[in-house]
């Protein structure tokens, strides 16, 4: 790299620039993006002008509608063609509307929809001083414990506000694994983590807790954040652009013209290895895989739970969308250099995930190391590196989501005078008491675990067999025996609940609303239908496995 | 003056932020460590946008910036409740979810 090659660009500024052409921007094809983050810019609006009594519906309603419209959408570019014979980059190179972006999109939008009904569940309190409650705090700036929060207790506020900043986070997920550059990537990056922070922070009970986890959650989430950002610019120092499909060519040793600067770039390896080496790094921060996942266990158990069934559903989903576009798109030539280290990650994540939840004893810490191992078991089908890895990861992460949001929602129908009773003790005895909750939380642990006929197994299945054929016959070797450890832990809260005898004073299990009842129901029906009749849904996301470049 | 050297100096500013967030214990000071992780990203960005002489990466940065500015709204609102709340910034005393 020789100093004397400036670039005219900052010689001949002295020059009228030439007319900047507009921008074309495919309105159509961005719709469930657009959709969601005009309803965020909306609920804004309700809080400031909405009286404080009918906010709460308004919310309720804007956010449904909203998620709706917008999984109508995906649905509508799907059979229309875009996710396949009609795929292509919108936006002027930032976003992608192809079959995975629309497949993971309408993932993203359902699990959101469903846990959108958890965040407004009102049942499960009591009522305070006659105003029905949600999860989150009356007012989360009062410091807990104050009369200031009394007073907003005794008022009757409540936090509307988690309903737009729900949909602001829902429109980075959106984004996230359907971004064509890089900047795209990291911003909406940080548009749905800084929601999700604050999300973290407003429990109504447990609070200080809450604070915490919000603490933590934030100060790795932006120390994780900055590692991709500084990823990205030495990546974009490698291929002189930002876009995937340039930095891909440029990899490749595919593109046209080279300039002396970026010959001097190109030929140095360094800035590309430690740049993809970053950002990686902060999207595997995102899914939880060790060794970046020291955050998962505190900021699951610390968040609302709501809050925490979403953000493990949809965050998951979105980041290992944008991974496999990185992988995939990005950086084919690089394979060999990416797959032994993906997979020491796998395989550290699935044992640590599976060997560390058998020590726990909390429900939500329990189902957090669950979700780690998981995210193990994911980054099995992405290390296949074949149209099969994509579908059956695709596959995995709907089959996955869904029965995370329903198994948090049952959690928190389980309570006590504090709130819910997180701590597995008390969940002793729990089948005798109320047969039916049980039933459906044994019903998602046998999907987490991955038993037939449960949605589990048939992720699971579909993943280790792309995983294998893709020549990671190791890989599934340690990811069965990860399964076998991670089933001994499920099904020994299964055996708890059923076998052993209840606490006289154990907790009462609340009866919920329709919204959490719906949540559950549609966590149950897809755990099933997934796991009796998974082919037209693997056919679906085989359909839409391939990236548009 | 050769670019490359502002690179270096990027290296060794994201270095010691991130050295600064492993080592310090105070919130608030882990959270500038942070920020000054993004401007040495910042930093890169520009050498990096000299020496190909294209654009992009100064965009980036005006980018970056507006992240950063939403991400100290963020954190200093969720410090400040864990700060009024125990009266301690430090990260330490933080451990109520410790098993």
């Amino acid at each position: 790299m020789s100093t004397t090659d400036f670039h005219s660009l900052w010689t001949a500024a002295a020059e009228p620039l030439g007319e900047i052409p507009t921008p074309e921007i495919e309105y159509v094809q961005l719709a469930p993006v657009l959709i969601v983050v005009g309803a965020a810019v909306l609920g804004v609006l309700v809080e400031a002008v909405v009286p404080r009594r009918a906010r709460y519906h308004t919310q309720l309603f804007l956010s449904g509608v909203a998620l709706a419209c917008a999984f109508a959408a995906v649905v509508g570019l799907a059979l229309s063609g875009h996710a396949t014979t009609k795929a292509q980059i919108s936006a002027m190179g930032a976003i992608a509307v192809d079959g995975p972006a629309l497949f993971l999109q309408g993932t993203i939008l359902l699990t959101s929809l469903v846990a959108v009904f958890t965040f407004a569940e009102r049942r499960l309190d009591p009522a305070h001083h006659g105003h029905r409650v949600d999860s989150f705090a009356a007012e989360a700036a009062a410091v807990p414990g104050s009369d200031h929060e009394k007073a907003a207790v005794k008022a009757g506020f409540t936090t509307t506000e988690v309903f737009p900043l729900v949909l602001f986070a829902i429109t980075g997920m959106l984004v996230f694994p359907a971004a064509n550059d890089l900047l795209t990537l990291f911003i909406a990056l940080e548009v749905f983590s800084l929601p999700l922070y604050l999300l973290c922070a407003v429990a109504r009970r447990k609070r200080m807790m809450s604070q915490e986890a919000a603490v933590k959650y934030f100060l790795l989430g932006a120390f994780a954040s900055a590692f991709l950002l500084f990823g990205i610019a030495l990546l974009y120092g490698y291929a002189g652009s930002v876009s995937y499909a340039r930095i891909a060519d440029v990899v490749d040793g595919a593109v046209g013209t080279v300039d002396p600067a970026l010959a001097a770039t190109m030929s140095n390896d360094v800035l590309l290895l430690i740049g993809f080496a970053m950002v990686l790094m902060g999207l595997l921060f995102k899914v939880g895989a060790v060794p970046f996942h020291m955050w998962t266990p505190d900021v699951y158990q610390g968040a609302p739970t709501p809050v925490t069934g979403f953000m493990a559903a949809a965050t998951k989903v979105a980041a290992f969308g944008a991974m496999l576009r990185l992988l995939y798109v990005v950086l084919p030539g690089l394979r060999w250099d990416w797959r032994p280290v993906m997979w020491g990650v796998a395989i550290v994540t699935m044992l640590a995930g599976a060997i560390v939840a058998i020590t726990q004893t909390d429900i939500k810490r329990l189902l957090a190391y669950s979700s780690i191992a998981h995210a193990g078991f994911i980054l099995a089908g992405v290390i296949a590196a074949t149209p099969d890895g994509v579908s059956s990861t695709l596959f995995y992460l709907a089959a996955y989501s869904f029965v995370t949001v329903g198994a948090f929602a049952v959690v928190t129908l389980v309570r006590d005078a504090g709130g819910e009773a997180t701590h597995l003790s008390k969940w002793a005895g729990l089948g005798r008491r109320s047969p039916l909750v049980a039933a459906v939380f044994a019903v998602f642990l046998l999907a987490f675990a991955g038993i037939p006929l449960t949605s589990g197994f048939s992720g699971k299945f579909a993943v280790f067999k792309a995983a294998a054929e893709g020549g990671a016959g190791v890989l599934v070797v340690v990811g069965v025996i990860a399964s076998a450890i991670a089933a001994f832990f499920y099904i020994r809260v299964i055996v708890l609940m059923f076998f052993s005898e209840p606490h006289p004073e154990g907790p009462t299990v609340a009866v919920p609303s329709p919204l959490t009842t719906t949540a559950i129901g549609v966590g149950v029906a897809v755990t099933l239908v997934l796991g009796l009749a998974p082919q037209y849904f693997l056919d679906l996301a085989g359909q839409a496995g391939v990236f548009v470049r | 003056m050769n670019p490359v050297n502002y690179l270096y100096l990027a290296a060794l500013l994201f270095t010691i932020g991130a050295a600064g967030v492993l080592i310090r214990r105070n919130a608030i000071i882990l959270f500038m460590c942070v920020e000054l992780m993004l401007n040495a990203c910042n930093l890169a960005l520009v050498a990096f946008s000299r020496m190909h002489g294209n654009l992009d990466g100064q965009i980036i940065a005006f980018f970056t910036m507006v992240v950063a500015a939403a991400e100290v709204v963020v954190g200093l609102a969720i410090i400040v409740s864990l700060f009024r709340a125990r009266h301690s910034a430090s990260v330490d005393d933080a451990s109520l979810m410790k098993l």
